[in-house]
């Protein structure tokens, strides 16, 4: 076991800055990647009948016309200044189109996580209890299917079954039509049930790695010696597992959400992409399909951020909240 | 808690779990219908049905319904089993190799090749999986062959951490330390004494690998970045079925069947062949 870093601070700032600079060698990749592939952004913007010269003063217009080296100094100095250009399909500011796809993406993973984490409470728990028993091989059963689902197609179901045929649920967006006419209740109710079908396909498809989890954790809590002596005491057996298991052994469950967070990234491009929530992830894919180089850029950029802050503040979330834990930039990954 | 019993050590005189045999029986049988498509599939998957046939229910004539085009859906389900198998597959290779090439590298080479090594996996591992396959799926006109490619170049960073962990202490055991001690040459020791045995860790590694490949794959078909039309593809069948969930829903739902059947088939391989080949580090059920 390794000892814990004499400066936590310091430990920090090593690791913030590490993780700096790994975005920037990131960043730069895609940049070349994306300039040197084939296709161009012209190609969706500009028709058959206009002159060379148009076309010419478009990629002038664009900033296409420098060389690559000189493209990418104008970029880092325009990042570097928080300025992210203007979209080429949408003729506005990256910057204005991510604000409005950020929170609808936070919408969907955040409440996404949250139904994840109930869930895999619930089933985490009665896989510990009910060890060996029918119950706990049902749940196994019934986590490998849909875990093995593919997520789009379980959400096209959903649309089919909720929203096609029983009506209960929106086939996709994130607000009715009639949305800005409605009080704020009648418009929060209403986002709530655009919300249901692909929360439903995001926690459902991941809980059960997360309950496995936490019922491998529950199982080493619950063998442990403060266990047998609260049960020699006689504390009842109920609030042994709810009081003295459950917390210790969710701890190494929370300071995985950073881990998590790739995942749930990645699952709410697919969600998106099925039932047309105006999010990143859509985003994303309608600016690759059109070679929307600077919201590519973007949207990359924001996702790689995220993960990586994720992992930063996993590592952290342990060295903060369990000092047992080995310490060092490279735990965990060995 | 008991140690398992590791006197009669080898896998061979090991039972097989249930779970295991299930998940052999499913991908064998997949395997069967891929190569034997020609011969099992009632009708050729490209013919084109007359009006009357055009988005037929699932009946007597077609068990599965046919499409809008009226071709026969189970013929194209049978068929799509080998786009499934062969990208998931064979992007599986590309991947383990890459991985397998890579940690082996950085778990015995100089250190300062390992730092480097593993700066390069974080980096790739900084995307979520799916933003890095639509932007190198952006790079090219789709083909077969790019997804593959793909799919193997976003796949490669798990298996190379897992493979340097493992060379790692490989390196340390007496057997290596003694052929090195012998004189034998690094390379050598890499090939004849790490290598063999990376591997059960290696094809477990892979066996579970090819669902979330076959699934990455079908996702893609569905967005219409994948596999083009005359090629049949499951996730094609979907994205085809889509614009008739409600005049056809068979369209969509059978395909999805066959994506998760397939997918529950090479989890529970893999699985089981990690229980079988190291009790230890599965412990029952455990994922």
């Amino acid at each position: 076991m390794r000892r814990r870093p004499d400066n936590l601070t310091l430990w920090f700032l090593r690791r913030a800055a590490a993780a700096a600079l790994l975005l920037w060698l990131l960043m730069s990749a895609v940049f070349w990647v994306v300039r040197l592939a084939p296709g161009n952004p012209l190609d969706q913007m500009t028709s058959e009948g206009m002159s060379a010269r148009d076309r010419q003063l478009m990629r002038a217009k664009l900033g296409l016309d420098e060389p690559v080296g000189i493209q990418y100094l104008h970029w880092t100095e325009a990042v570097l200044r928080g300025d992210w250009g203007d979209s080429i399909s949408q003729h506005r500011p990256v910057r204005r189109i991510l604000a409005e796809a950020v929170p609808a993406t936070l919408l969907l993973t955040v409440s996404a996580y949250l139904l994840h984490l109930v869930l895999a409470l619930l089933a985490g728990v009665a896989m510990a209890v009910y060890r060996g028993r029918p119950l706990e091989r049902w749940l196994n059963v019934a986590g490998l299917i849909l875990y093995s689902l593919p997520s789009f197609w379980f959400g096209l179901m959903l649309i089919l079954l909720g929203g096609v045929k029983l009506g209960w649920f929106p086939l996709g967006g994130m607000h009715s039509p009639d949305a800005a006419f409605m009080g704020s209740v009648a418009y929060a109710l209403d986002t709530l049930r655009h919300l249901v079908l692909p929360v439903g396909v995001l926690a459902l498809g991941s809980y059960m790695g997360t309950a496995r989890f936490l019922r491998t954790s529950l199982e080493d809590v619950l063998g442990q010696d403060y266990i047998l002596a609260a049960r020699a005491r006689g504390v009842p057996e109920g609030r042994i597992l709810l009081h003295h298991a459950l917390r210790n052994a969710l701890l190494p469950v929370v300071t995985q959400i950073g881990l998590h967070l790739p995942f749930l990234l990645g699952g709410a491009v697919v969600v998106e992409a099925v039932f047309g929530w105006p999010g990143m992830g859509r985003l994303t894919i309608e600016a690759i399909w059109s070679r929307d180089y600077p919201l590519v850029m973007a949207t990359t950029f924001l996702a790689a951020l995220l993960v990586v802050t994720g992992s930063l503040l996993a590592d952290l979330a342990y060295q903060l909240l369990d000092p047992r834990i080995r310490m060092s930039s490279r735990a965990g990954r060995t | 808690m008991m140690p398992p019993d590791l006197g009669r050590s080898g896998p061979w005189n090991r039972r097989p779990d249930a779970n295991l045999l299930a998940g052999v029986v499913i991908c064998l049988l997949l395997v069967v219908l891929a190569v034997l498509a020609p011969w099992l599939a009632p009708r050729d998957p490209g013919v084109l049905g007359g009006a009357a046939e055009r988005l037929a229910p699932p009946g007597a004539g077609h068990w599965l319904g046919t499409d809008v085009l009226g071709r026969d859906v189970l013929s194209r389900l049978i068929y799509g089993s080998r786009v499934s198998l062969l990208i998931g597959w064979l992007s599986v290779l590309v991947a383990v190799l890459l991985g397998t090439v890579v940690g082996m590298a950085a778990g015995l080479g100089p250190g300062w090749l390992d730092r480097v090594l593993m700066v390069l996996t974080d980096a790739f591992m900084a995307f979520p999986r799916i933003f890095l396959i639509l932007l190198l799926v952006s790079l090219s006109a789709p083909s077969v062959g790019l997804i593959i490619l793909v799919l193997g170049l976003s796949g490669w960073m798990p298996v190379a951490r897992l493979v340097r962990s493992e060379a790692l202490s490989l390196r340390e055991r007496e057997f290596v330390l003694a052929a090195r001690g012998l004189g034998m040459p690094p390379w050598l020791v890499a090939w004849r004494h790490i290598l063999p045995n990376l591997l059960p860790t290696v094809i477990v590694a892979a066996t579970l690998r090819v669902g979330g490949a076959i699934l990455a794959e079908s996702f893609l078909s569905f967005l219409g970045l994948g596999v083009q039309d005359p090629v049949v593809s499951w996730g094609l069948m979907i994205q085809q079925g889509r614009q008739h969930l409600l005049d056809g829903w068979w369209l969509a739902t059978f395909p999805g069947l066959a994506i998760t059947l397939t997918v529950i088939g090479y989890n529970l391989l893999g699985d089981g062949l990690r229980n079988w080949l190291d009790p230890r580090t599965g412990g029952g059920r455990n994922g």
